[in-house]
């Protein structure tokens, strides 16, 4: 039911926010044994039992990614098939490369409208009719926009996989986009856009992506578009956009769970062999605007009890070589509770929920930042935290012990991943969005395992720069303006936010 | 699907429970206490929760911030929750390291107070205030949840308050409190410890018995304060009026229902789905897309288990549409669940069988409900007949819970408009 809507946790959003690809298998091992790993039949008295140390975990099983069968329909759709028969469910993902990222700023949001209409009705079917055909079947049917692709992602019973995939066939390559749901839709992602207009945490993010990206880029923008850049936006322009990019050579399918992988092409030839092949153009990304000197950006939020803050740059492609390096070095930041950042502004200050950072990856140089909310009138602090913990891990290599803390917790944490169907479809489609080769999931920990201080020492230096950060503050401007000033960080400007 | 488990009682009164499941090599460690913010007296609200950041503050063998770093270079993950009826603590580690999470739990149940100091509970006091301005007060419509259970429940019941409780009231708690909180509450035998996942359940069992074997049996728990029995309507019609800075007004709409576990629960459960899960549902089809009045509209049953729970429904207006309109759309559309088709109905199971089964899938999700329906019930097999409950749900069921309380005496009305110029 709705628990998760309304318990107080002990950790919350910065970090979750930024709980990334994480990681799997063979770690060293803390501590030295004090614990036989294999136990006696009778219990142990009292005295074998050691509370003053953490007990041994004794051998580390190694993990093996899934193994995954790839195959090509007759219309050379790819697909990829990943058995899991624990629980007779199936997860199937049709990724398309059909993302925000090809919206050009005046278009922005088109890519997200367009995933809103695809299953607002089909040749077929209207969309109360497909929406009461997927309840019907029990599955879930949502179409996810992202960045660099456009996901119609399926969860099913298996008995109705067969229905269910037709359904996902029809709204995939067939879907109608009437007039009437494109002016709802429309208005639906403009009330949205409005509604962020109270909610401190999206003024943040949207005025950061704006400042470091600028008004050229895609990516300074959000992925639903400003209120602007919507209401320009047209149906012929969304239709435009699904019959470039909307085809099977520019798509992979991917199908997790209790299926067999010999058995299924008759059944995805049948709901996607329909599919008519045409080519797709390549998105032409812009150049990520060079990261200007550091400057402030106050979003006024007059009377807010509490100031968010954003301090980061352009980031890195997903591609990068130094991804490994970069994932170690953003744990021992802030991708962790026990991150520098957590650590320092909550555990030791109490001046906040929680602190993280991470970086957004994407087909292009998506942004890297910092992300916490903390009281008013430690605003200022809190940056001055920031920047010492951004100087820090560019200056000083990471301690060994505190390195392989972040190490471990990517490694080991990494089988977790493939546990439900979904996690292992969404593990697939990775490899085949970003091309990363076929024995990734294999190799990722001990890929992870074999980063080192010099390393996490290097990508710091050469991704991160506090002299060359944004840095957005929507907070009391009234309260925080004076001592933002103070630091002599940058200049500080004073931003308005979009006009609803 | 059938979850297999064993269930064991240690002579301290601790309940265990044992669910193997080889699908991936994890373990989760999940352990209930059965003490929430229904167990706060008067001027501590919010308490239970601040006591739950408490034990992540180290104990006896387990130095500050050690708990977060011995998990988190295990690759696991953990948190915990307060809510009205419980506090959860958990953490899912790769399988070999389930002695780790043992340990761990073990020494903050059985050694918490060596630990605790003032400096500790200042850090964490901040931590919760931060939580709340975060939530509640720096959100649009964030005091929703505790403005609603304020008008659901009379002063003198024990879901009154919100589980975050007031600023004033964490600024009163003191380390006193905490230790007798602790006393109180945090004893073997107010407890539910599970395990699920990758575990041979006769050496985990033994494991357990290792180290929580000794701590010692608590006293008997005090009972729920307050009045716990409650009329089964409210008797009436209540409104209040909140504001919201610039945005879209919302109309908040509760109503007082049978607790979680009764029949006539799962008719409220079933009957939420049917109001507002998905592009089928009443809600959605009247308001949002055929009258075009709301943006999004949400329906919802609290599963709590003391005298009552809350049936919650919102509706967020689009431009243009008052908050008074909406309202009286949203009634209109509430009362057409008394005319529920054994379709609605049926589609709304469906979803629900649907949903637990993928939940299911992992074993933090198996472990949590194992524990819930053993603390809440005394029966983890519930996890088992749970989707029986709800199938057993009929047409006339949700047409009889609408009649009975949907009505015009059973309800609270939200409202969130922009302030007066």
């Amino acid at each position: 039911m709705s628990k998760r809507r309304l318990t107080l946790h002990l950790t919350g959003a910065a970090l979750t926010l930024f709980a990334g690809a994480c990681a799997g298998g063979a770690g060293p091992r803390p501590s030295p044994p004090e614990l036989p790993t294999d136990m006696p039949e009778h219990p142990p008295s009292p005295i074998a039992l050691d509370r003053t140390m953490a007990p041994d975990p004794g051998p580390a099983p190694t993990f093996t990614a899934p193994a995954v069968r790839r195959f090509t329909l007759a219309n050379e759709l790819q697909v990829m098939v990943v058995e899991q028969h624990e629980l007779p469910v199936v997860d199937v993902q049709l990724v398309v490369r059909a993302g925000a990222a090809a919206d050009l700023p005046p278009a922005a949001g088109r890519a997200a409208l367009m995933a809103d209409l695809l299953d607002e009705g089909t040749r077929t079917m209207s969309a109360l009719e497909l929406a009461d055909a997927v309840d019907f079947l029990g599955a879930s049917l949502q179409v996810y926009p992202g960045w660099d692709a456009t996901t119609v992602a399926l969860h099913v019973l298996k008995p109705h996989l067969e229905a269910a995939l037709l359904l996902l066939g029809q709204v995939a390559t067939e879907p109608a986009f009437p007039a009437e749901e494109f002016q709802r839709k429309r208005e639906q992602r403009l009330n949205a856009i409005r509604q962020e207009l109270d909610d401190p945490r999206a003024l943040a993010n949207t005025a950061f992506a704006a400042v470091v990206y600028g008004d050229a880029h895609p990516y300074g923008a959000p992925l639903g578009g400003t209120a602007s850049s919507v209401a320009a936006l047209t149906l012929d322009g969304v239709r435009a956009f699904y019959r470039e990019r909307f085809h099977p050579e520019n798509a992979t399918l991917v199908v997790a769970g209790d299926v067999m992988a010999a058995e299924i092409t008759p059944l995805l030839e049948r709901a996607l062999g329909g599919w008519e092949r045409a080519a797709a153009p390549a998105t032409e990304l812009p150049a990520a605007p060079r990261p200007a000197p550091t400057a402030i950006h106050i979003v006024d939020r007059p009377g807010a009890p509490q100031s968010e803050l954003r301090v980061g740059l352009v980031g890195v492609p997903r591609t990068t070589e130094d991804y490994y390096a970069l994932e170690v070095m953003n744990t021992v930041l802030g991708g962790a509770f026990t991150s520098r950042l957590n650590m320092r502004l909550r555990e030791e200050k109490g001046w906040t929920y929680g602190a993280g950072s991470g970086f957004g990856y994407r087909l292009g140089p998506g942004p890297f930042q910092v992300a916490t909310a903390v009281f008013t009138e430690v605003t200022d602090s809190t940056l001055t935290e920031i920047v010492r913990e951004l100087r820090r891990i560019r200056d000083e290599l990471v301690p060994e012990e505190e390195l392989a803390r972040a190490r471990n917790y990517l490694a080991l944490g990494y089988p977790r991943s493939f546990e439900t169907t979904g996690g292992l479809a969404g593990n697939m489609a990775q490899l085949a969005l970003y091309g990363l080769p076929a024995d990734y999931h294999d190799r990722y920990v001990e890929r992870i395992l074999a980063v080192s201080a010099e390393d996490v020492w290097r990508v710091a230096n050469a991704y991160l720069d506090p002299g060359r950060s944004a840095i957005v503050v929507a907070g009391d401007r009234a309260r925080i303006e004076a001592g933002l000033r103070a630091l002599r960080l940058g200049p500080v400007y004073v931003r308005e936010p979009a006009a609803p | 699907m059938k979850i297999p488990f064993e269930q064991h009682t240690l002579e301290n009164g601790l309940r265990v429970i044992l669910a193997p499941d080889p699908a991936a090599p994890v373990v989760a460690v999940n352990l209930w206490y059965n003490v929430g913010s229904r167990n706060e007296r008067p001027g501590r609200t919010g308490f239970a929760h601040l006591f739950e950041h408490m034990m992540f503050q180290g104990s006896e063998h387990v130095p500050e911030a050690a708990h977060f770093s011995f998990i988190e270079k295990a690759g696991g993950s953990l948190n915990g929750s307060t809510w009205l009826d419980r506090t959860n603590y958990f953490e899912t580690l790769p399988a070999h390291y389930l002695e780790l999470g043992l340990w761990l739990e073990a020494d903050r149940l059985g050694w918490f107070l060596p630990a605790l100091t003032q400096e500790k509970l200042d850090n964490q006091r901040d931590v919760v205030k931060n939580e709340r301005l975060w939530r509640v007060d720096n959100q649009p419509y964030g005091d929703w949840d505790e403005r609603l259970q304020a008008l659901v429940y009379p002063e003198t019941h024990p879901y009154h308050h919100s589980v975050i409780g007031s600023m004033a009231d964490l600024d009163a708690a003191s380390l006193e409190d905490v230790e007798q909180f602790f006393r109180t509450y945090y004893a073997p035998n107010n407890a539910v410890l599970t395990l699920c996942g990758e575990l041979d359940p006769a050496r985990a069992l033994e494991r357990v018995r290792a180290w929580f074997g000794d701590i010692p049996h608590g006293p008997a728990v005090p009972p729920i304060p307050g009045t716990t029995e409650l009329p089964e309507t409210l008797g009436g019609e209540v409104r209040e009026r909140g504001t919201v800075a610039g945005a879209l007004p919302r109309v908040y709409l509760a109503y007082r229902i049978p607790p979680y576990g009764s029949q006539d629960f799962y008719a409220a459960a079933v009957a939420s789905q049917v109001l507002a899960w998905g592009k089928a549902s009443l809600l959605y089809r009247g308001l949002v897309k055929e009258r075009r009045a709301a943006q999004d509209v949400v329906a919802f049953a609290f599963p709590i288990v003391v005298g009552a729970s809350m049936l919650v429904l919102w509706a967020t207006a689009r431009p243009g549409v008052g908050s008074a309109r909406l309202e009286e759309l949203l009634l209109e559309e509430v009362a057409t669940l008394a005319a529920a088709s054994d379709a609605d109905v049926e589609r709304a199971v469906r979803l629900m069988e649907a949903r637990q089964l993928q939940e299911l899938q992992r074993v933090d999700e198996r472990a949590d409900q194992l524990s819930m329906h053993a603390t809440l019930f005394d029966d983890p097999d519930r996890i088992n007949t749970e989707l029986d409950r709800i199938r057993a749900v009929t047409t006339e069921d949700v047409r009889a819970f609408a009649r009975r309380f949907l009505g015009a005496d059973n309800r609270v009305l939200l409202t969130y408009d922009r302030p007066a110029a």
